[in-house]
């Protein structure tokens, strides 16, 4: 297909761009396959360019002879296009529809993206290679675990990497009953080895227990063989009893305590799919409305619910962390698929519990291990964000509410997080649009199938980049070693405001601030380094003058402190 | 013991918990003992801490809870209990619940009815005094030598303020027809009118307005000309105009030649359908048709019975066990708190952007004009001034559009015994607002919320004499310049602590803030309501790691300072001495110097090389030895190996520097020695910080303190002596912890 055809109008002279914040931008208005570029046509001024798939919706507002276009973007941004000419206006707002919603993932921009402005220094795509990533994480676990390639191929389980680690007495015929039993062939797997004691967080789908009470012999061996000796395990159910009775009449269920008789289960509800859409829909709403009264702003905030949803996420996080922690036991989390709620849950208790995954490489890895290469759709769940009235019932905020939770741990532990908050809101981004090829397709398995290591380009790879990194580190990091505890209270949380209220309010405050935070720092190393080595070129200057004789070392009066000061300073 | 418990008093929060008293073991001889019960558990206000088990000590001052086991202790002005209720008997004892003015709320459970009755009457008792000379501040002694009782009653002078505003006496002067607050006795002294009003104009504009409160001067706009002006309501029922009053604001109008087509805009805050009713009644606006030549804009801000309604709603929702989101969120809306912060900091923003940027003067009036008014001219200036964002320009502020024209503290904030019908959380509010414009402009306040919790503490406190009083004829009356001390005085000889280190004069300069005024930015302030439920608040503060990080920067600064001179001097003397060939033929005993301390320089700069801080812990060893050596043999041994090391060799004759900078004629090298020793390079990481060597916990709002010396952190109460440091080219005095203290004196004697 050619994007030509699709493009009726290629170019428009006086178009006006309107923004909050921004004086209007007049200028020149092209649509290409993948932009849409605004440019002034003078150099050195800014240019807009708008990636198609970053177009949430777009509203048309038409009198006359000139057409507005309203784009509500996938970031959050919305954008308004004054355009003179009807006709132009609306060959304009026809072309950015389809292009935006191109099903064909293969026609998207990655695909076609190839980075001029740099040269890959380390490819994003070997970076957190599954093998070398697994292989680290059994290495504390003194051979009770080890990697099965019972997944070539994708045979087992379509959702599911090639390699997973599993307990080390569970031969990869056990692991293909427990598939067989497990919703969508997701059988328990290791996400996370707690080095400090030996604890361990699995997950999995839902068993497929059914009305009828299935059982399966060889899933129970598996979960039993990571049990760690005379340890009960906690099976941490993110579905309410409810939701588990629905699930059962379809075939689902949990697991019976009488076949599980090692295993105490918990029920902690994690809202999913279409509600958590809704609730940001909601909040995104409410935060737009900046002429709001008090009453009504809160009274939005509170009915969309989405602190509600973070809170839950949290908690759910926190107990998972607890019991692996404080109780040392093992923790099998899951939900119904096990590629939404799940991964929430164990992702973030892995931030809390693991110091490795606030470092920029640590929580890369975690995002590639936990979320793409466990199989969370991204493709379903991020095809649209809060605005598009066409949503399908697999759009769901998942990854962002994730996201969402971080950024409160990280509000409670401000100086424990190697990236800064910015760094959370670029992959935001990516996830939903992208030039990077990172968050596309569903799973592994359809990334091979689009050969797409080949075909596009990993955001890891420019995000690593020293220049790109260096603006999305936090300057007050100081390396925390123990596990972080953050609060759930309602009292604690707060709105995401970087986040939600980026385009309605001025930032540049913000900007200001974290300049000067940053320059206070810098200031302090620069004084550090500067007083080491004057302090060491003095001591050699004394050296030298005493080799001369210039100077004496010491006098007998004071030489109980003089030895001191010499011990001390120059030990 | 009288010390001690001063040292308590002194320090700001001072209802937090602090200081302990593990040294020292008795609280017996707290001074004025009245009671102590053992044997009680306290339980904060959410039960979330595991109840301590301890005694309780009441002063005539404080309630002193202390657990010595948990090493916890919590000390409560009784000035700052709100309300006590004894609650229902339960197995673990009868319980007393106490709320604090401080947003604090504690439940003691006493295990006799008859002690509690008692706790109960003594606290009844000291909490609201029966006459304001009963007050604390009339007892109050500082412990600390240094701070005086003049210290900062002089901080604000009518005059002197006026002219920092440049007003031009072309069209302002000062009158002083109040000099003996006949006019009206709630204004101050000294007011700043039209030049063009006579004083017969102003006599019956006063008669005219409630409380005799007329239209003048609050601030002056110098860019413009414009200016805020404040009054109360028109008693218009009594004429039906006043020819007096509407020639006052033809004058007022006029001052502003810029401007001189554009109305002046009078600011109602009373909400329109009460100044209509106060129309049809008494009092009321002026009639608009008369006054055409003037803009009324009517932006209503709530009475003060509805604000201490709301208030007690804030309370209870930071009461809420547990609370889901929701709960929280639409307790917090239907409390109408934050409607009522928004509505404050809108009208202040409104009335800032009409002086400073339409250039158009603006009249504020609301019923008594010493409540909402005070709220919003005091806000407004500080948005339209870089001044009143500095420390001593918030205390001008205060001190002028709050104390000098009547806001009734002792009313408003309860201090004396009756009918708390007038009491209202409008000072609360108006700190509250400045903390809200503050999260917007984190770079252009000097101070930071410790001070601004600090300043609303002690306006309930009455530990200073600065907020008792209705008015500036009380203040007068009851000398309390003479007789108390004043909260400014004692600010500002702890303003170490208060200082934002974001703050950026450059940028405040900028001149006027603009708010945003969106419902999402204003936020529910945990800081000051749930401030002693440390579980809700980060873990980690940015703000005390800026702090930490600038105070080091200082330090190093000036050491680097001092070093490079001596780096200079050194040079000079081999470049010297080298040129004029007169080199001292060095004898057996420096060449043994010589050879020990090139080892050990050579030693120094591979450590640097290294790694600074391994150097630097290292070079902290000796210190920490000293300090935590308890047995002198210990302490004698490290000693005796100084000595091994390397005093041998440094035995020998004096011979010192002749500097040719000429100041430092005798520099030794063990001088160099201390210097560099007397600074520390690294400073320890504030997070692993739990507890002083004091063994006093720290709580998330303890401010902790680096020993300058030994980069080491303490609590307030020990880190109390400011020194000079022999490392620093500076001759100021900076923290130090007691051991260095010591020993800092020790050598320089």
């Amino acid at each position: 297909m050619e994007f030509v055809e699709l493009i009726k109008t290629p170019k428009v002279d006086g178009v006006i761009l309107h923004r909050p914040f921004q004086s209007p931008l007049d200028g020149t208005l092209c649509i290409t396959g993948h932009h849409l570029i605004l440019s002034t046509r003078v150099e050195h001024h800014e240019e807009l360019w708008l990636l198609h798939r970053n177009i949430d919706c777009i509203e048309r507002r038409f009198d006359a002879n000139r057409g507005a276009i309203v784009i509500k973007c996938k970031n959050l941004q919305i954008l308004r296009l004054d355009i003179p000419g009807q006709e132009e206006a609306l060959n304009i707002a026809d072309s950015i529809e389809t292009l935006s919603t191109l099903e064909d993932i293969s026609l998207w921009y990655p695909f076609y993206f190839r980075p001029r402005q740099f040269d890959i220094l380390e490819d994003g795509w070997q970076a957190f290679n599954v093998e070398s990533e697994l292989t680290r994480l059994i290495s504390h676990a003194d051979h009770s675990w080890r990697i099965s390639h019972v997944n070539k191929d994708f045979t087992v389980c379509p959702t599911y990497p090639e390699t997973v680690a599993v307990p080390k007495s569970v031969t990869d015929e056990l692991l293909l009953a427990s598939a067989s039993f497990r919703d969508g062939g997701r059988f328990p797997v290791l996400s996370y080895y707690h080095g400090d004691n030996g604890a361990v967080i699995m997950r999995s789908s839902q068993p497929l227990v059914g009305t009828t009470g299935r059982r399966c012999k060889e899933d129970e061996r598996v979960l039993n063989a990571s049990l760690r000796p005379g340890k009960k395990g906690y099976i941490i159910d993110t579905r309410s009893p409810n939701l588990i009775q629905m699930a059962k009449n379809r075939g689902g269920g949990c697991e019976p305590e009488v076949n599980y008789s090692q295993w105490k289960r918990v029920h902690r509800p994690v809202e999913r799919h279409t509600a958590l859409q809704e609730s940001l829909c909601k909040l995104v709403d409410a935060c737009n409305d900046s002429r709001a009264s008090m009453d009504k702003w809160l009274s939005r905030l509170e009915s969309s619910n989405w602190l509600g949803h973070v809170k839950d996420i949290l908690t759910c996080a926190c107990l998972t962390a607890q019991c692996v922690d404080k109780e040392g036991a093992s923790v099998l989390v899951h939900g119904g698929e096990g590629i939404d709620s799940t991964l929430q849950v164990t992702a973030l208790s892995q931030v809390i519990l693991d110091p490795d995954c606030r470092t920029v490489r640590g929580f890369e890895a975690l995002v590639e291990r936990e979320w793409i290469q466990a199989g969370h759709p991204f493709n379903d769940r991020c095809g649209k964000s809060a605005y598009s009235p066409a949503r399908s019932r697999y759009e769901a905020p998942a990854f962002l509410l994730f996201l969402d939770s971080v950024w409160q741990v990280y509000q409670q532990f401000p100086c424990s997080f190697e990236f800064s908050t910015q760094f959370l809101i670029v992959l935001f981004e990516h996830a939903y649009a992208s030039q990077f090829g990172t968050f596309l397709c569903n799973s592994e398995c359809d990334k091979r199938k689009l050969n797409l290591q080949r075909r596009a380009v990993s955001l890891w790879s420019w995000v690593n980049r020293p220049e790109v990194l260096q603006n999305y580190l936090n300057p007050l990091y100081e390396p925390n070693k123990s596990v972080i505890w953050p609060s759930v209270a309602p009292q604690s949380l707060e709105l995401w405001s970087e986040l939600y209220l980026r385009w309605t309010q001025d930032n540049s405050i913000l900007d200001e601030t974290n300049k000067q935070i940053l320059c206070i720092k810098e200031h302090n190393k620069e004084l550090r380094t500067k007083v080491v080595r004057i302090r060491r070129q003095l001591m050699d200057l004394q050296k030298d003058a005493i080799e001369k004789g210039l100077l004496a070392a010491g006098n007998h009066g004071n030489t109980e402190t003089a030895s001191e000061a010499y011990s001390s300073s120059a030990s | 013991m009288m010390t001690l418990l001063n040292t308590v008093t002194d320090t700001v929060s001072s209802t937090v918990d602090k200081l302990f008293f593990v040294h020292h073991g008795c609280y017996d001889g707290l001074k004025n003992l009245q009671k102590k019960v053992e044997n009680v558990r306290l339980v904060d206000r959410l039960g979330a801490r595991k109840p301590s088990c301890g005694t309780i000590y009441l002063t005539n001052t404080h309630l002193v809870f202390a657990d010595e086991e948990q090493k916890h202790e919590s000390w409560i002005l009784h000035m700052h209990i709100s309300s006590m209720e004894r609650l229902q008997l339960t197995t673990a004892g009868f319980p007393l619940y106490i709320q604090c003015k401080t947003f604090q709320c504690i439940t003691v459970l006493i295990p006799r009815e008859k002690d509690c009755q008692e706790v109960h009457a003594i606290l009844e008792k000291y909490s609201r005094a029966m006459r304001l000379e009963d007050l604390y501040a009339f007892t109050y002694q500082p412990s600390c030598d240094a701070f005086y009782q003049v210290a900062g009653w002089a901080l604000y002078d009518t005059q002197t303020e006026y002219l920092r505003m440049e007003f031009p006496e072309k069209h302002w002067c000062i009158s002083l027809i109040n000099k003996n607050y006949e006019i009206c006795d709630t204004y101050p002294k000294c007011v700043a009118v039209p030049r063009s009003a006579t004083t017969p104009l102003l006599v019956g504009s006063s008669k005219f307005r409630s409380h005799g409160r007329l239209p003048v001067l609050c601030y002056y706009y110098k860019h413009n000309q414009a200016t805020i002006m404040r009054c109360s309501q028109p008693l218009s029922g009594f004429s039906a105009h006043c020819l007096e009053d509407e020639q006052l604001l033809h004058c007022i109008r006029k001052t502003n030649p810029t401007h001189s087509s554009a109305p002046l805009c009078i600011v109602d805050t009373r909400p329109a359908v009460n100044s209509a009713v106060c129309r049809v009644t008494v009092t009321g606006s002026e009639n608009a048709n008369i006054y055409s030549d003037f803009k009324f804009v009517f932006l209503s801000i709530e009475n003060i019975h509805v604000m201490r309604d709301s208030l007690h709603k804030l309370v209870e929702v930071c009461e809420l066990r547990e609370p889901s989101v929701e709960e929280f969120l639409a307790a917090l809306q239907s409390s109408g708190w934050l409607k009522h912060i928004k509505s404050i900091v809108d009208t202040s923003a409104f009335i800032a952007t009409t002086v400073g940027d339409e250039g158009v003067s603006v009249l504020v009036q609301c019923s008594d004009g010493g409540d909402i008014a005070a709220q919003v001219c005091s806000l407004a200036s500080l948005l339209l001034d870089p001044f009143y964002r500095t420390l001593q320009g918030f205390m001008i502020l205060v001190e002028k559009e709050w104390l000098s024209f009547g806001h009734k503290f002792t009313d408003r904030c309860g201090y004396l015994q009756g009918d708390q019908k007038e009491t209202s959380p409008i000072f609360t509010q108006f700190i509250e607002a400045v903390w809200q414009v503050m999260q917007q402009f984190p770079c252009a306040f000097q101070f930071n919320e410790r001070f601004l919790l600090a300043v609303h503490d002690h306006a309930f406190s009455c530990q200073f004499g600065t907020f008792i009083g209705n008015c500036e004829k009380d203040r007068v009356d009851l000398r309390l310049s003479e007789r108390t001390y004043s909260l400014w005085g004692y600010l500002l000889k702890h303003m170490g602590e208060f200082i934002n280190p974001l703050y950026r004069r450059e940028d405040s300069q900028l001149g006027v803030l603009r708010p945003v005024s969106n419902p999402q930015n204003i936020k529910f302030w945990r800081g000051m309501y749930m401030r002693f439920e440390g579980w809700v608040h980060p873990k980690e503060s940015v703000m005390e790691r800026l702090c930490i990080m600038k105070d080091q920067s200082s330090s190093l600064e000036d050491h680097i300072k001092l070093v490079a001179k001596r780096v200079t001097s050194v040079k000079n003397l081999i470049g010297s001495k080298t040129y004029t060939n007169s080199c001292v033929k060095a004898n057996s005993m420096t060449d043994s110097a010589f050879s020990s301390m090139s080892a050990l320089s050579e030693d120094a700069t591979i450590n640097d090389v290294m790694s600074a801080p391994t150097y630097m812990t290292r070079s902290l060893q000796p210190a920490v030895n000293k300090a935590d050596s308890l047995s002198p043999t210990n302490d004698g041994r490290s000693r005796s190996e100084d000595y091994e090391s390397g005093i041998d060799s440094l035995q020998i004759s004096t011979n010192t520097i002749a500097s040719s900078g000429g100041e430092n004629n005798h520099i030794t090298v063990e001088q160099m020695l201390l210097e560099l020793d007397s600074v520390a390079v690294e400073w320890k990481s504030v997070r692993k910080a739990r507890s002083c060597s004091c063994a006093m916990q720290f709580e998330h709002f303890t401010r902790k303190y680096h020993c300058w010396r030994c980069g080491r952190i303490y609590c307030g109460r020990c880190v109390d002596k400011q020194i000079h440091l022999p490392g620093h080219e500076s001759q100021r005095t900076v923290p130090v912890c007691r051991s260095c203290c010591k020993k800092v004196l020790c050598m320089s004697v």
